[in-house]
Formats: C-alpha cells, sequence, structure tokens
C-alpha cells in the first residue's frame, strides 16, 4: 500500500515541494489598501512537515490560498510543482456524493483513467482506516471520518504537495489527538510535503519538523524553530509540551506588540 | 520517519475504529405501522370527515337545493356514468397529456434560462427581475392575448402553460445556483473543476435541491394554467379535458358535474406531485442528509 502511493521511484529529484519568495498580498479595505502578508519568503522541502502557526489576523489562510493558485499574490512569486492539494477546516465534502464517490471525482479530474478509480479510492480508504465506508454518505459519517475522507481525497489529487488549512480545528480533543496520529503516519508513509496552518501552538509542535511563527497585522515571518523531537511523538511528551511554552511566550510577545499602539 | 508503524500507531487504529463505532448512527427502517399511523391515516381521517360534514348537510336539510350542494351519491353517480360511458380516463388523459407536454416545454426553455440569468451578470440584470415578478402575475392573465395571437387550438394551451411555467423553472435553478456554498467551489477548483467542468460536477449537483423545488412550482403553475385555459377557451375542437368538463358543467346546470371536475381536477394535481415530484425532492434530500427524520 505505502509503495502504491509513494512511488518513490519517479519522483524528480528537485530541492523545494514549495518556493515562497517575498510575497506579498493586499487587499482593498475600508481604510483603503490593508496589508495582510508583507514580505514572506519561506521554502518547503520535500517531503518536510512546516507547520505555520499564528494568532487571528496573521494572513496564514491567506498564505495558504495563494500557495493552493485560488488567488493571486500582490508581489513576489509562489512555485510549486503541479497544483497543490488543500484541506479546510470544513470536511468540504460534496454531499450527493459518497465517501468513495467525492475521492473518484478527484481521481477523475485529475485524469486517472475510469477502470482504475474505483480500486484507487478503496486503497486510498484503507489508508486513512476507513475500509468498508466507500458507498457511506457524508451526513452518515462523524466529524472525524468526513476529515479523513477529505484527506483521502486531497491525496487523491496525487499531489506531492499537501496545505491544510486547519483541518482539526473543528473536531472533538480525542479524535484531534488520534487525526495526529494518522496524519504522522501517512505523511511518513506517502513521503508528502505538508503546509499545516493552525493557531494551536501544541499540535504544531506534535506534527512538524519545522514550526513557522508569523506576526499579525501584516503577517510577516517573525521566527521559526526546528523541532527535533522523533516521531512518533504525543502531545502529552515533556519535549513538546516545553517547546510548546517556548513558542508560546513568543507568540504572545508578537501579540501583546498590538495592544501597545 | 520511516518506521513509525510502531506500536502506538497500530493502537491509533483500533481506538480510532471503535470511536467510529461509537460515532456512527445506527439507522434502522421505520415499521409499516409507524408509517400508517403517522403518514397515511390522518389525510384518510380528513378525508371521512368531509364526507360525514358534507352527507350532514344534505341529511339533515342545512342545504335543501341540489342546483348549489349535490349529495355525494350524486357526485358519486356522475363518476361512475362518465367511467361507464368510458370518459373518464379521456377526460384526465386530455389534461394530463397536455399539462406533461407543456411542462416538458416548459423545462426545455425554463432550464438554459436559469442557467444563462444565474451564470452572465448582464443577462441577471436585465431579465432577473421582469423574472421573478412574472411569477405575481397569474397565468390566466395570459389567455385572452393568447387566444387573440394563436386562436383556439391546442398552441395556444401550451403558450399558456410555458408563461406560467418558465419563471418558476428559471428562478428555482437561480435560487439553487446562488445558494451553492462558495467552499464546494473553492474545493472544486483546487481538484481542477473549473469552467464547464465546474458547472457540470459541483454546480448543477449542488443547486439540485433549489432546481427541483422550482420544478414543482413550476408543474403547480402548469396545471393552474392550464385549467383556466380549458375554462375560459372551450371549444369543440379541442376535446373535453378537465377545465372543460367543469364549464360544460356550469353550462347544463349540474353542480353535480362541476364538483366532479374540480375533485378530479385537485385529484390530478396531488397525484402527480405525490407520485413524481415529491419522491424525487425527497430522494434528493434524504440522500444529502438534509431531510431529517420526525
Amino acid at each position: 500500500m505505502a509503495t502504491a502511493l509513494a512511488k518513490a521511484d519517479d519522483v524528480e529529484v528537485v530541492e523545494y515541494a514549495a518556493r515562497i519568495e517575498h510575497v506579498s498580498k493586499s487587499f482593498a479595505g475600508p481604510a483603503g489598501q490593508q496589508l495582510v502578508l508583507d514580505d514572506i519568503t519561506l521554502d518547503v522541502a520535500p517531503g518536510e512537515f512546516v507547520t505555520l502557526l499564528g494568532a487571528s489576523g496573521c494572513g496564514k489562510s491567506t498564505l495558504l490560498n495563494l500557495v493552493a493558485g485560488l488567488d493571486q499574490p500582490s508581489a513576489g512569486s509562489i512555485a510549486t510543482h503541479g497544483r497543490p492539494a488543500l484541506m479546510f477546516q470544513e470536511h468540504a465534502l460534496f454531499p450527493w456524493l459518497t465517501a468513495g464517490k467525492n475521492i473518484e471525482l478527484a481521481l477523475k479530474l485529475g485524469g486517472v483513467p475510469k477502470n482504475e478509480r474505483r480500486g484507487r479510492a478503496e486503497e486510498l480508504l484503507e489508508l486513512v482506516r476507513l475500509k468498508g465506508s466507500y458507498g457511506k454518505r457524508v451526513h452518515e459519517l462523524s466529524g472525524g471520518m468526513r476529515q479523513r475522507v477529505a484527506l483521502a481525497r486531497a491525496l487523491a489529487q496525487d499531489s506531492r504537495l499537501l496545505l491544510m488549512d486547519e483541518p482539526f480545528a473543528a473536531l472533538d480533543a480525542i479524535t484531534r489527538d488520534l487525526l495526529h496520529d494518522e496524519l504522522t503516519r501517512i505523511w511518513a508513509e506517502t513521503g508528502l510535503s505538508v503546509l499545516f496552518v493552525t493557531h494551536n501552538v501544541r499540535e504544531a509542535v506534535r506534527l512538524a519538523q519545522r514550526v513557522v511563527l508569523l506576526s499579525s497585522r501584516p503577517g510577516r515571518v517573525a521566527r521559526e524553530w526546528r523541532v527535533d523531537i522523533p516521531q512518533p511523538r504525543r502531545i502529552e511528551d515533556a519535549p513538546v509540551a516545553e517547546l510548546s511554552l517556548e513558542i508560546t511566550d513568543v507568540l504572545r510577545g508578537e501579540i501583546r506588540r498590538h495592544g501597545q499602539h | 520517519m520511516a518506521s513509525t508503524e510502531t506500536k502506538t500507531a497500530t493502537d491509533a487504529g483500533s481506538v480510532e475504529a471503535g470511536l467510529d463505532a461509537l460515532e456512527t448512527a445506527v439507522a434502522g427502517r421505520t415499521p409499516f405501522r409507524q408509517t400508517f399511523t403517522s403518514k397515511i391515516l390522518p389525510p384518510l381521517v380528513a378525508t371521512a370527515v368531509v364526507l360525514v360534514v358534507w352527507q350532514a348537510l344534505i341529511s339533515f336539510k342545512i342545504v335543501d337545493d341540489p342546483t348549489k350542494l349535490p349529495s355525494p351519491a350524486d357526485v358519486g353517480n356522475e363518476f361512475k356514468s362518465a367511467w361507464l360511458e368510458g370518459k373518464l380516463l379521456g377526460y384526465i388523459w386530455t389534461s394530463v397529456s397536455r399539462g406533461l407536454l407543456g411542462f416538458a416545454f416548459a423545462l426545455a426553455i425554463g432550464t438554459p434560462l436559469g442557467l444563462l440569468v444565474a451564470r452572465v451578470k448582464f443577462v441577471r440584470a436585465a431579465i432577473g427581475p421582469v423574472l421573478s415578478g412574472l411569477q405575481s402575475l397569474p397565468s390566466v392573465a395570459w389567455v385572452p392575448p393568447a387566444v387573440i395571437w394563436l386562436g383556439l387550438n391546442n398552441s395556444m394551451m401550451y403558450a399558456v402553460i410555458l408563461l406560467g411555467a418558465v419563471p418558476s423553472i428559471a428562478n428555482g435553478l437561480v435560487s439553487g445556483i446562488d445558494q451553492v456554498p462558495p467552499l464546494f467551489l473553492r474545493a472544486g477548483r483546487t481538484m481542477g473543476a473549473t469552467g464547464l467542468k465546474g458547472a457540470w460536477h459541483i454546480v448543477l449537483p449542488a443547486a439540485l435541491p433549489g432546481y427541483l423545488a422550482g420544478l414543482k412550482q413550476g408543474w403547480a403553475f402548469s396545471w393552474r394554467s392550464l385549467m383556466a385555459a380549458e375554462i375560459i377557451a372551450s371549444s369543440p375542437d379541442l376535446g373535453i379535458g378537465l377545465g372543460a368538463l367543469l364549464e360544460n358543467g356550469r353550462n347544463a346546470s349540474s353542480m353535480a358535474m362541476v364538483f366532479e371536475a374540480i375533485f378530479l381536477i385537485l385529484f390530478v394535481g396531488i397525484a402527480i406531485d405525490l407520485l413524481i415530484f415529491s419522491p424525487l425532492e425527497r430522494w434528493v434530500l434524504r440522500s444529502r442528509g438534509l431531510l431529517v427524520k420526525s
């Protein structure tokens, strides 16, 4: 299963999965042009797991939209290999299709021939441990199961880069914990690059190899941390808690600046 | 990183299976008894009550004038003789075939029109308000001009049906498309569903519930317009539909025949809705989890 998904042989040798160079973005607001992202430069290496961390107004979702190609930067450039897959906080599964058909639609739009789709969809469902849910309707699945189908659908796009926009924020703590384990496992099995946006510091440390802290209004890269704690980690592990504490202090410092003008 | 398939990970799998089982509701079929008492019995009781009250009005001579209120038995006899003469199904078929064919035309015109209004800004600004305004124009108003333009024939009937049903169908599709959640469009775009592919795979299926509501209303409007046209424009060449039957009853001062026609019109309208549109709508809503079992 792992080999079928990873396709380790035909990966070209590239130095980045996403290259974000001097990217700025401003929107027309009530008080004229409002700068949301200011000169962001960031590389995601192939196979790397990076979390983007920040408080409200840091433009992390805006940045993800730019990388996904849903919007254009006002300045700077973004390079990816092909169209990245994107997962949202809401599962965004289509309610008129079954779980399996949702995945097959992504395969179809990605140009996978008709006779291979069913098998691939079953394979992906098995990867997210939802074997036997092919014919289930979206509303028959629990929140955690929906996000796993959404993950399978994102993986079906066969992109080397997976963008995740707070995908577990709406889930209960027990389910979120389990999905962290699943995501770590799938990331390791598939060798994907992941750019994961969150405002949850512990989640960021639990998952990532590198945590990038964005400042708010406008969003700038404030600081970066390498996370060398070996996987599998748990969110309660002492080293995770320790680093989370350090990052939280810096994050609070960033937030505090906004109360001082 | 290579060996994450360790104990914690496999544990996660079994915990997850347990959680999935806990969080998945077990849905069973409702027993027939329950369906009968909650869905079938109430309308039967209501019908029985109406019949009893009606019969009581006659029996106790509260209304003692058969030209105003015929007895249920008189109306029953009217049905029976029409059936025995072999005309009853003919009346129904004349109107229903007209209604369904007219509705099919309305569908073929209303759907592309709705798509245009929903997707092309200029078209929406130009005819959008007129289209919703037309819904409040009683379609009987179209009968006199239709007769003048087209004469007393079937084309005039179809014209009246079209003018009644096309706005409903087009408006239903427009509001269906307007209500497609933007998240679906974004999700579609990240998967490469843009332009025509996006319209086919995302926009149209997402708009289906609104479209179906429009079809349902469109049918109701078609049927009403057709009855108005048949009552006003009766002519021997047109054959006897239900509207013409009603008009004939009035001319013959036969209140029983008038009642017969009214019942048939009501019955056909309800039957088409119950047999075609309601099941379709319920199926679509249920498969999307939008219909809560009560």
